[in-house]
Order: C-alpha cells, then sequence, then structure tokens
C-alpha cells in the first residue's frame, strides 16, 4: 500500500517560492536552529532586491551545509571545506553574480580555514554565513575550532582543553570589509544583517550562535532545544561597532553580538581589473624616488 | 496588552489581526513558535501529524496580532500568519 503523500501543498507557505518543496521537510533536527537561520536568509535575499537569477549559494559539508540543497536558486553543495574556493571560481567567472556560501563552523573555519583566511584577505565579494553551532553536529558532535574551553562532545567526553577561535576576530584581521555575529533568536537583527551583507561589495561574514540540540545540547545538559535557544539569547549583549577582539564568546559570562565592522577596501576584481590593464600602484615607489632624485640634482645644479 | 505609557492614538488605530496557518505535517514539535509568540496564542495539539509529532494550534480566545513572528523563528516553515480578512 502506498503511504498518503504528506499534506498536499496546501497551505502555501510565503517561503515555498525560495524553497525545494520537495525535499521539505528537511532533515534537521527538531529545534535545531539551521532552520531559523536558513530562513532568515531566505527573507534577507528577498528583501536585498536582487535579481534572483544572479544569486548563487554555496556550502560545504555538514547539517549547515544542506542549505545548498534546499534553496531554489542556483546552488552547489561541495566537498568538505571547498564551499569558499568554489566560490571563489563561480564569482570570478560570473562577477555580475551575487555568491553566498552558507556553512558550518567545522566547514568554513576548520578544514576550510585557509580558504577563508585568503579570501577574507584578498577581499573577494562574497558573503559567508556561518551557523555555529559549537561542534561537528552531523558526524555525531566532535570538537569543533568553535567547541568552548571545557565543553563536552565526543571526542572531548572530559571537557575540551582548547580554547576556541573568535571567528569574528579572524575575519576582520583578515581584511573582512563586514562582520557580524548574532544568535539565531535575533531574527529580525540577523536578517538585517544578512542584507546588508548580501549587498555590500568585499568579502562579508555573518556568524550565528545556533542551537544543536541533538550533538551539542544533549552533551552539555541542554536537551530542549527552546531552552538552547534562550540561553544563548539571555547571555548575549548587543555591543555594536565593538573592537571584534573584544568581542568575546564567554559562556560563563557574556555572549558579545553585534555589527563590528562595515568599511571599505578595494576588491580582489577591482585589483585584478588594474593589474590587467597595466594601472597597478607603483609598489616600490620608485617613480616617487626618481622625482625626488630628479629634484635633488636639479637643486645641486643650481 | 500593557502598555508602559499609553499611546496617544491607541483608540484611532486599529490593531492588526491576523489568521495563523500550520502546515501540520512540516512541523517537528520544537515549541519555538508556542514559547515566543508574544500573544500567547499558541499552544501544542494533542494530537499528531503524520510524522508522530504534535504541532501547534491557535486559542480561538487569543488574538493573533499578525507580527509573523512564528513564521520567522520556525525552523520547519510550518506556521505562518496572515491578515485576518475579517478586519
Ligand atoms: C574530507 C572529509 N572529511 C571529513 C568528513 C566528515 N564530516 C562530515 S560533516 C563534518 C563536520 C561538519 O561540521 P560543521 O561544518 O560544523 O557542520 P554542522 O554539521 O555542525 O552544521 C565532517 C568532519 C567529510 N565529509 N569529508
Ligand atoms: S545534529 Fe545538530 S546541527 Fe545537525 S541537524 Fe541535528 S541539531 Fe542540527
Ligand atoms: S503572528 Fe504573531 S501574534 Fe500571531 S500567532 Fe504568530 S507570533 Fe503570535
Ligand atoms: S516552530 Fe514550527 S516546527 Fe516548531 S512547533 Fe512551531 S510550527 Fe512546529
Ligand atoms: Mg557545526
Amino acid at each position: 500500500m502506498n503511504p498518503e503523500p504528506i499534506q498536499a501543498a496546501l497551505p502555501c507557505h510565503p517561503q515555498d517560492d525560495l524553497l525545494r518543496t520537495d525535499r521539505i521537510p528537511h532533515i534537521w533536527c527538531s529545534g535545531c536552529g539551521i532552520g531559523i537561520v536558513f530562513n532568515s536568509l531566505i527573507t534577507a535575499i528577498k528583501k536585498s532586491g536582487l535579481n534572483q537569477d544572479e544569486v548563487a549559494v554555496v556550502s560545504g559539508i555538514g547539517c549547515t551545509g544542506r542549505m545548498a540543497g534546499y534553496i531554489a536558486l542556483d546552488s552547489f553543495h561541495t566537498t568538505h571545506g571547498r564551499a569558499i574556493p568554489f566560490a571563489t571560481g563561480l564569482k570570478l567567472a560570473r562577477p555580475q553574480g551575487q555568491v553566498i556560501v552558507a556553512s558550518g563552523d567545522g566547514d568554513l573555519l576548520a578544514i576550510g580555514g585557509n580558504h577563508f583566511i585568503h579570501a577574507a584577505r584578498r577581499n573577494l565579494d562574497l558573503t559567508v554565513i556561518c551557523v555555529n553551532n559549537f561542534n561537528y553536529g552531523m558526524t555525531g558532535g566532535q570538537l569543533a575550532p568553535s567547541t568552548p574551553f571545557g565543553a563536552k562532545t565526543t571526542t572531548t567526553p572530559l571537557g575540551s582543553p582548547d580554547e576556541p577561535f573568535n571567528f569574528c576576530a579572524l575575519a576582520a584581521a583578515c581584511g573582512a570589509v563586514y562582520v557580524a555575529r548574532w544568535t539565531a533568536l535575533h531574527i529580525r537583527r540577523l536578517t538585517t544583517s544578512l542584507v546588508e551583507a548580501i549587498q555590500k561589495k568585499g568579502f562579508s561574514f555573518v556568524e550565528i550562535l545556533a542551537p544543536c540540540p541533538t550533538a551539542f545540547g544533549r552533551r552539555n545538559q541542554i536537551r530542549k532545544p527552546v531552552e538552547l535557544l534562550r540561553m544563548y539569547h539571555d547571555r548575549s549583549v548587543v555591543r555594536n561597532d565593538l573592537d571584534p577582539n573584544l568581542a568575546v564568546i564567554d559562556f560563563a559570562g557574556n555572549l558579545v553580538v553585534g555589527k563590528f565592522v562595515d568599511r571599505t577596501r578595494t576588491t580582489f576584481l577591482d585589483n585584478y581589473g588594474l593589474v590587467n590593464r597595466r594601472e597597478a600602484p607603483d609598489w616600490l615607489g620608485l617613480e616617487h624616488e626618481r622625482l625626488r632624485e630628479e629634484k635633488a640634482r636639479a637643486g645641486a645644479g643650481q | 496588552m500593557k502598555y508602559w505609557r499609553k499611546p496617544l492614538d491607541l483608540e484611532t488605530t486599529p490593531l492588526a489581526r491576523g489568521r495563523v496557518l500550520v502546515v501540520k505535517d512540516r512541523c517537528k514539535g520544537c515549541e519555538f513558535c508556542v514559547n515566543y509568540c508574544a500573544r500567547g496564542v499558541l499552544g501544542m495539539s494533542k494530537h499528531f501529524n503524520r510524522k508522530g509529532y504534535h504541532y501547534p494550534e491557535a486559542d480561538p480566545a487569543r488574538i493573533c496580532v499578525n507580527c509573523r513572528f512564528c513564521e520567522a523563528i520556525c525552523p520547519e516553515f510550518a506556521i505562518f500568519s496572515v491578515e485576518d480578512p475579517q478586519t
């Protein structure tokens, strides 16, 4: 006997136009924060007023990485850690397009860490969204570079002995032009940040502290999704424009959130254009030196 | 609703009214919507959907103001609100 189809398309949800509805319900666990971020991203893409034919979403491997498979836009689910390299190629081949990278903390900043650093350094015009759930959710909850010191994971059953990265500080130090962090419950502010990040020219980075009740919460005495979501929000303090080095994630103290960086730098494509038109700046300052020497000689001849 | 300071136009501006709709079989019962509806409109049904989860339902005695927060917080695209045609 064939099972009845899952409730026919009725009633139609307002986000259905950008969802691959045949794949919904998605695989994310009950109470996983990734779905909230995904919902917010869809709203942001709509609000940013872009031509949706020119938007692509790229992700790597992990629970978060499944976003690329659920959005009804051009999208690509790359191999683990390689979302940014794929997005780089896409952006260089189609500079008119908007490329959004959405992936997990492990994917973007463990195995993919060097790609992240160098894309920010070169100021590639990408929007990078990192769902930070403090562990490798998909593979059962191993230690990630974001796992707080002392937190339990499958690979650190006594608690992590490592200091985690501050992703926002890292992004800013590498040269990102837009850096923000929110929790998954700061939905309106997150959506605003995503719109700004998408519209920003250059490397923009938005980190979202999101509950992973199944792999992370369960091992750290917070099983209920609502409790995890609420805890991250309750412990957060908003500090816009704060130096991201001071924007710490300290569970015993504060989780600092806000928009930390919004600045302008020439992008990789701008510079690439200059070099190819033979208009790159005189990086050694030789021209300057020659003029100075000429001036000195003219002075001596008087 | 309790106001910290009574808005001057309280009598003249009608509050938006909404109707909340649930796509039952998409719900995974996380209760985010129930916990964060500022108007306390939602509660969990005692019934199960096809996947075995309880899903939210609106209390007809409560007033939905069509703020769409339940729609934004639902990770499953399972709930949304529309303007109530009666208002
Ligand atoms: C080359 C390679 N190494 C390891 C894996 C196994 N693997 C799959 S997902 C993942 C980690 C994902 O963590 P994160 O990016 O934080 O995503 P989350 O599931 O937490 O959203 C790993 C190590 C893989 N798929 N490919
Ligand atoms: S394992 Fe964690 S991150 Fe993955 S879907 Fe489940 S709750 Fe979300
Ligand atoms: S639209 Fe607002 S008031 Fe209405 S049910 Fe949803 S959260 Fe509650
Ligand atoms: S937020 Fe969505 S998935 Fe969670 S209980 Fe409400 S309708 Fe169901
Ligand atoms: Mg993760």
